[in-house]
Parts: structure tokens; sequence; C-alpha cells
């Protein structure tokens, strides 16, 4: 019998805010222990929490790129339970009424070659909520600290439906959606920072089956490459046991990513009773029309929506799209330099291969680049112009990454330019011609290959600064009169 | 003060020998910092120096000491909620109140008892001391805000803050021969109040008079930005607003809800109420019969709510980031219950597992939700009565201040103490209670008049109507 896999996932996503959900303390990563707190973050005595609209705004904005139907009224609920790392020992979060509601991902999965466009799919979403944040337990010998700094940090929970079917397609999902979560500025998604984390819910069933298996829980998915290789792992053991005519007990794994194994962390627990009930703190928010425009006014475009339009509208080949598109800027930035020079895909060659591998070798983030859209244009131009040669072009673009200088100037000042004096060239090509009457002959009796006979003296008299593809042309012409 | 005869430095020395030589035997303050208050007398007689010479006047709070319950943050100052769990806990903040009274000039004055949390009505379940009933030692102030009502009865400070949350300002008020007011829920902020249950909470003043009522409350009311249940509403000039409607005379219409006058209510009281409604009526006032239908009810629904809420406002003390800590826990669990087993008196206890049970899953439809809908059916009944009258008038408490001890067993009459109060805060309206006579015991009564949400200027004229034709203020305990 073969088996197919059911999984859910729960994503947890930081948003991107300057203050926490419900206070102004400032929200952020790495800094000394419990310095991003205040009287509301470390819950003291007769202090209350307000709403942060910023992280309203984002969660709403990513209602809206997902598809999602938005909530008229924003509710906010308490979810009781206690943990040290909770202050309040009460989760201020959404339970009945998730702000955002339905919407989907669309992801792409593997193609059968690096360069041919894989499926696309849709996966569904459940809900979106919004939450707080909790601390850390940093666990010493003997003794537990608490670092309240992420407390508090405006926290969304993506939950899909039961829909992905394989290890690939989580990871697909997971990708795409910490593409579209940057694209719309809602979250770094950093997960060694913690800023997306992601817990799997994994069943098997007989293949054309319509009823769910027993899930197990799957935690401590700390990369999207752990969540692919640990789901792909848990359906193994999974069909491995139902094969061995054993029943998957309901649990909860902790995957170790490292050693590619995972544990039981706990089996079926007791369920948990969060006595949850409106937070009498905060009064509910309308989420009017307007507001809603408002946001809307700020997506930006799908990044599957734009690779589709790169596609057409420049006609760059998939593996540079593919390269360009899942970074915002980058996509920015090649359009520009397209726009500037009218040569797509020459301007794409240059910042899918030669920008990201300086920028890669220098360890320098786009927006530091000193190389500039305008920059790449005129580089295209001065190339199609054959007002330099391939060769140069390669080392004028090193020059100006690194003193973003202008390549006209580059060219001046390391004497790069092209030799295009029409009347040298057709002196030097006449004169080889002129010196070598076999292969003159040979070329008018059809034999192609005698052209290059005469390109080597043609090239040394220009001294290498000819475009070879003018020398050709020139050559052709002449042998034609 | 204005006219220079006494300083604030003078009336703060005053007010601290008053506390000195009587507070032993009435117990009202957990703590007071007399240095502290004698440094802000000074400030305040300072700059009422400068705004004289500068020809600019000065609030009416100016250099007064105002007694602050020891369950609203003042920054430096220890908040207890006189219970074991904060026994050494020193705030860091100002809650918005305290703000606002010293930014109107007001020197925060000492930390006044009440009952654990505010839970109880007696001030018996505080975990330091019980406080006295200031016109009878052997009795009870009422409570939770007790610390705040004895301390203002006994001259121990000119006007106190308290918090009430199904009457613990007014019951107190009434027991203590005071002016109580609970303003409408979200006129003041809570910022800074350690929250019982916080759909129902709301600081108030208790005074001598309306008139210092009306000016405590203006000085304390308003939106706060870090509170968004306070409402954004312009806070008006409440003693002017009274002036106007006491020169317009306006005749009120009053009703009387039949629900508040049966079973259980003090015959003494009765006749002191029936008395301060034939005043009204001698007055031109209209006294209409209005009807409460719901008002058998509140009680099971204020004891859903408020301790659902109080269970969930109370789980932030834990022992891991401030409080109590138990020397022997072994563990993160062990430190829960050792701390809380030992921090929590037993009322305390008794709400949060109450509130615990009625929000836990399979019992929230029949008793929170439930709870919800029935508060909603008697906030309903009160708007519909207001379309007939101008202000509710009924007693605040059923008896008169009870023994200590007395009801302390029982926590099911010490509950039925609040059965007068706790509609008004189940439906956030504003009440005061106001002195209107003593029993033949020589113990206070008190009136209790329920206005309409966010009137507090009509409320506070009505309640001033009755207090300038009673001469009960004039009246102080012997101690």
């Amino acid at each position: 019998m073969t088996y197919e896999a059911v999984i859910g996932l729960e994503v947890h996503v930081q948003l991107k805010t300057r203050s926490k959900m419900f206070t102004r303390a400032a929200a952020g990563y790495g800094l000394p222990e419990n310095t991003l707190t205040d009287p509301v973050v470390l819950a003291l005595p007769g202090t209350l929490p307000v709403m942060n609209k910023e992280a309203l705004d984002k969660i709403i904005k990513a209602g809206l790129l997902l598809g999602c139907e938005i909530a008229r009224v924003c509710k906010w609920d308490r979810k009781n339970y206690f943990y040290p790392d909770s202050p309040k020992n009460y989760q201020i979060s959404q339970y009945d009424q998730p702000l955002c509601k339905g919407g989907s991902v669309e992801i792409e999965l593997p193609g059968p070659a690096r360069n041919v466009m894989g499926e696309h799919k849709r996966i569904e979403l459940t809900r979106i909520h919004l939450e707080e944040d909790v601390g850390k337990l940093n666990h010493g010998e003997g003794v537990s600290l608490v670092d309240f700094n992420r407390a508090g940090t405006p926290l969304m929970e993506i939950v899909s439906e039961p829909v992905i079917r394989s290890a690939d397609e989580a990871f697909a999902y997971l990708t795409a959606l910490k593409t579209l979560m940057i694209y719309g500025g809602i979250s770094d998604c950093d997960m060694e920072k913690g800023q997306l984390r992601c817990d799997a819910n994994i069943s098997i069933r007989p293949a054309g089956s319509t009823t769910l298996g027993t899930k197990v829980e799957l935690k401590n998915l700390n990369s999207i490459s752990f969540v692919r290789d640990g789901i792909a792992h848990e359906v193994c053991r999974q069909t491995a046991v139902v094969e061995s005519g054993g029943r998957v007990v309901q649990e909860t794994r902790d995957y170790d990513g490292q050693t590619g194994t995972s544990q039981s962390l706990r089996s079926k627990e007791m369920a948990h009773d969060y006595r949850y009930f409106p937070d009498p703190d905060l009064m509910p928010v309308e989420v009017g029309e307007d507001w809603k425009a408002a946001i809307r006014a700020t997506c930006p475009e799908l990044p599957f929506d734009r690779q589709r339009r790169l596609l057409e509208q420049y006609s760059v080949p998939y593996t540079i799209t593919s390269v360009l598109v899942p970074d915002r800027e980058l996509g920015d930035f090649f359009e520009e330099a397209a726009r500037l020079c009218g040569k797509p895909q020459a301007a794409g060659n240059w910042i899918a291969n030669d920008l990201l591998r300086e920028l890669g070798a220098a360890k320098v983030g786009l927006s530091d680049s000193k190389v500039r859209p305008a920059h790449v244009a005129g580089l295209v131009r001065l190339v199609e112009e054959g007002a330099i040669l391939s060769n140069a072009a390669k080392e004028v673009f090193i020059e100006m990454f690194h003193t973003g200088e202008a390549p006209e100037a580059v060219v001046a000042r390391k004497g790069l330019k092209a030799e295009t004096n029409l009347g040298d060239l057709e002196r030097w090509c006449a004169e080889a011609i002129a010196a070598n009457p076999k292969s003159v002959s040979d070329y008018k009796g059809g034999k192609e290959s005698a052209l290059n006979a005469f390109k080597g003296p043609v090239m040394r008299a220009a001294k290498g600064k000819a475009d070879p593809k003018r020398v050709d042309e020139m050559l052709r012409r002449l042998l034609a009169s | 003060m204005a006219a220079g005869e006494v300083s604030s430095l003078e009336l703060m020395a005053s007010v601290i020998a008053r506390t000195r030589a009587v507070d032993g035997r009435v117990q009202a303050f957990n703590s007071f910092d007399a240095e502290g208050a004698l440094a802000q007398a000074r400030a305040s007689d300072a700059r009422r120096a400068r705004a004289k010479a500068a020809g600019s006047p000065v609030g009416p709070l100016e250099g007064i000491p105002v007694g602050i319950k020891d369950v609203i943050s003042v920054a430096g100052q220890p908040l207890t909620a006189s219970s074991r769990m904060l026994k050494d806990f020193v705030s860091p903040y100002d809650a918005t109140v305290t703000r606002k009274l010293k930014e109107a000039g007001a020197i925060c004055w000492g930390r006044l008892n009440l009952d654990e949390f505010a839970m109880g009505s007696s001030t018996e379940n505080s975990a330091f001391r019980v406080t006295s009933n200031p016109w009878d030692l052997e009795r009870v102030p009422g409570g939770s805000s007790g610390g705040s009502a004895a301390a203002v009865a006994a001259g121990e400070a000119i006007a106190a803050l308290g918090s009430d949350t199904g009457g613990s300002i007014r019951q107190p008020a009434a027991l203590c021969n005071l002016v109580g007011l609970k303003p409408s829920y979200g006129r003041v902020s809570r910022y800074g109040l350690i929250a019982f249950a916080s759909s129902l909470d709301q600081i108030g003043p208790f005074a001598r008079s309306v008139e210092d009522a009306a000016l405590v409350l203006r000085a304390i009311a308003g939106h706060d930005p870090k509170d968004s249940t306070s409402l954004k509403m312009e806070v008006p000039d409440y003693l002017g607003g009274i002036e106007a409607l006491r020169r317009s005379g306006r005749p009120w219409k009053l009703g009387i809800p039949k629900e508040y006058f049966g079973e259980g209510l003090d015959p003494e009281i009765g006749a002191a109420v029936q008395g301060a409604i034939d005043a009204y009526r001698g007055m031109g006032c209209e006294i209409r019969e209005v009807s409460l239908p719901h008002t058998r009810y509140a009680i099971g629904a204020y004891y859903i709510i408020a301790t659902a809420e109080c269970s969930s406002n109370l789980a932030r003390f834990d022992g891991v980031r401030y409080g109590h800590r138990s020397k022997d826990a072994k563990d993160a669990l062990d430190l829960y219950f050792k701390s809380r087993a030992e921090g929590f008196g037993p009322e305390v206890k008794r709400r949060i597992i109450l509130g615990t049970y009625v929000l836990s899953s399979g019992y929230y439809d029949a008793y929170y939700l439930r709870a919800q809908k029935v508060r909603t059916l008697i906030r309903r009944d009160f708007l519909e009565a207001y379309k007939q009258v101008d202000a509710i008038v009924t007693p605040t408490s059923p008896t008169p201040a009870f023994k200590k001890g007395e009801k302390a067993a029982d926590p099911l009459a010490m509950y039925l103490s609040d059965i007068y109060t706790i509609g008004v805060n189940l439906a956030g309206l504003p009440g005061v209670s106001i002195p209107c006579g003593f029993t033949k015991g020589g113990l206070p009564i008190g009136l209790q008049v329920i206005g309409q949400p966010f009137k507090e200027t009509e409320l506070l004229a009505i309640a001033g109507a009755y207090e300038a034709g009673a001469d009960w203020l004039g009246r102080h305990p012997t101690l």
C-alpha cells in the first residue's frame, strides 16, 4: 500500500515594528538581557496594555497580500497559562475571532531542471492571528534566568490547512511565505533570530483515503531546510511504524537537524485548558474600509506575479528572474537598470551574475552597493555601442563596484576604450586580405573558417582594441565586394 | 491657604500629627512617608508663593494632602495591595491618577489599608491590619477601601483615593459618614491601579463634601493613552457645572427602584433613606418608582465576572519577577504553588479558584458568557429607567457598620453587603454615596445616588442639593 502525508504548518512570524505589541518599549534582538523592558513588559502591578497600531497595520497587510478575509473588528482574548517566560502568566492573543481568515500562499515546487520553472500550487490558510511573544529562558547550573527582551514582541501566527502533501511542498510554502513577508516589509523572517518559527503537524494515510490519521507535532524546526528534512524523516518514520503493523502515537516530537533524528517530547498530553476570555483591558478596534484601503495602497506586487511579468515584459530567462525576484530591492534595481538602458537581458545578466558575486565576496548588502542601476545601464550601453569590449567591461564593472565611479570615467581613466575608428579598421582589414590571397579564395570557395586567418593580423594591428564582432563584419563586407 | 492664613506645610504637619495621634487606634495606614510629605508641602508653598508673585492662580488642590489606597501606584513608594505577596514591593512608576494629583499640586499622602487586592467589604481581609471605623472602633469601616474612608473620617487626610469594583468606595463612605464617588467606567484612568476586575474597577475620591469630591474628580479624570478603556471625552468643570445647575433651579426627577428596598434592608437605614427622599420631594423634585427587574441576578453575575477577571489578573503574582517568592521551591511549578500559597490570603484564593472554575472549558458558556448577558440586561434596566428619571436614589449599604469578625467567617453574608452597589459597576454608571443620617446607635448611614453614564455633573448636583439641606457632614467622630 502507498501512503500519502497530510501536513499542516503553524508558522510564527515576528512583526517588524519599532515598539512592542502593547507598549512603547522598543522591539529588537541581540541586546543585553532585560534591556528592552518597561513596567508593562514586566507586568508590574497596575500596568495596562495599549495596542500598537503599526502591528495591526502589518498583520492587515499580510492578510491582504495573502487574500484573507479581514475581520471587521479586532478583538483580543487572554490565553491563560503559567510559564516563567510569560510575564503576566497570560498571553494576549486572538481566540475565536482571528483578524484574518482564509487566504492562500502560492508556492513553486522544484522544477525538472534548475532552469525550468516548477509546478505552482496554492496552499490554503485557515487563519492568521496576532499575539504577543514571550521571553526566553536561559538555563544554567541549578538556576534558570529569564530574559524578557523578546516578551511582548508582536507575533503573527499563520495556520495552514492540512493540505501540504510533502516535505518539498512544506519547504516551498515556507520559502514563499518568507519572501512575501519580506516583500511586504512585514517581517525580516530571520530564523536564526527567531523571527520565523515553524511547527508541523504530520500524519499519514493510505493514498486516496479522506480520513485523517493520528497526527504528530514536530517542534524545533529551526531552519527551512530542517523543516523539510524533519518532515521527510517523520513521514518515513510513520510509514515504517504502520508498515510493521504498529500504530502511530499522538505525541509531540523534537527534531534534531544536526543528527537528522527525532525523539518524543511528550505523548498525548493532557489537553490544555487555556481559559480563554475577552481581554477586558483592550477595547475591540474596528477595522474600517478606509483603513484597509490605505494599507492596500502600500501593498507591493506579489513575488510570483512579478516573476511572471518579468518573464513576459522583459523576456529575461527564468533562472535570472528566480534570482532577481525573491529580493524585492534587487528586482527594483533590475527594473530601474532595464528601464535606463533598454536592454533588460544584458542588465539582468550583469545584476544576477556580476553584481551578486561581488556583493557576496565583499559581504555588502544591495542597499550599500556603490554600483547603482545607472552604473549598470551605462555599462550595458557602452558594450552595446562597442565602446568597450566584453573583457574590458568585466574590469570596468569591478572597478565601479569598488569606487562607485561612472563606467565612462573608469574607461577613460584606465584607457579601456575600444578602437572604433572605422577608417583604421577598414585599412587593417584590407591589408590583411591583400596579404593572404589563398585564404581569400578559400573563403570565396565556401570555406567559412578561412575568415579566421585574417583576424589575427587585424587584431595585432589594432593592438587588441578592436571589437571582434566588428572585425568579423568588416571582413565579410570587404570580401563580399 | 489662598488667603495665606495656613501654609501647606502647616496643614501637612497637622495631618501628620493627627495621624500619629489616632492611627494607632484607627489603623488606616499601611505606611506613610512623613518627611517626603513635608518636602512636598514645602515645594507646594514655594509654588504658591511664586504664583502669587507672578499674579497667576493656583489650582484648588494645591498643597492638599490626599491619601492613596495602597493599590494605586506612587513612584518610589510601597505598593502592597495589603497582601503578603507584595509586602516589600516598591513601585517604580506613578499611576496616571497619582501623576495628575501631583500635577494639580496635591500631596500624595500615605498608603491606605484595604482588603487584600481590594477583595472584601470590611478591610478585615488585609494581611497587615484590621482598620477600625472611627465612629466605633469595634466596628469595620467597610471595604475594600476601608483605610481611605477611615483616614478621611478620622482627619488623617483631607481627601483620599479609593477604588470601587463592586462598591468599595461607596460602601465604606456610607459606613464612615463621607462622600464617596465611583465615576463612570472609563472616566478615570486605571493605569497604575492594581487590577482586581478590569471591566469593573474604577478609581474615585473620598471627601468630606460633594464639592471636594468634584474637585478631586476634576483633577484625576480624563482620557489616558496608557489605558485604552479610558474614554476620549472632555473633562468638564464639575464645580462650575454643579453651580450652574443649582442656579437653574431645575427640578430633578428621581427614581426609586422598588427592588432596592426589600428584604435584608435594615429598618433604620430604610427610614433614613426615606427621609432623604422626602427631603428631595420637599425641594420640588419629582419622585417616581422605577423597576430594575434584573437586580436579583446582579450578585451572581458580579461574582462570576469579577472572579473570572481576577483569576487572570492575579496570575502575574508568581514570585518570578517581584513580590513574595517561596524559599522552599524546588522547581518552577513548585515556585508557583508555594509562592502563591504563602503570598495570598484566603479570600483572594477563594476568588481565584472560583474565577478559574467559571472560565474552565465546558463551563465558560454556562457561567461567564451568561453573566455577561445578565450584565447587559442590568445595564439595559438602568438605561430604561433613565428614560423617565434623571437619577436613581437607593440606600448604599443594607446595614450600618458591622462588628469586626461578625461576617468574616461567612463570605456570602459579606458579599450581600454590596447588594445595592454592584449593579452600578456592572452597568458602568457613576454612583455616589452621601451621608443621610445616623442610627440610634450613632452609626452613619449612606444614601446612594446613581447617575447616567458620564453625567457626573448632574449626579453631583443632585447629591449636592440634598447635602446643602442636611448637616450630617458637620458631625465628626470623637477619637
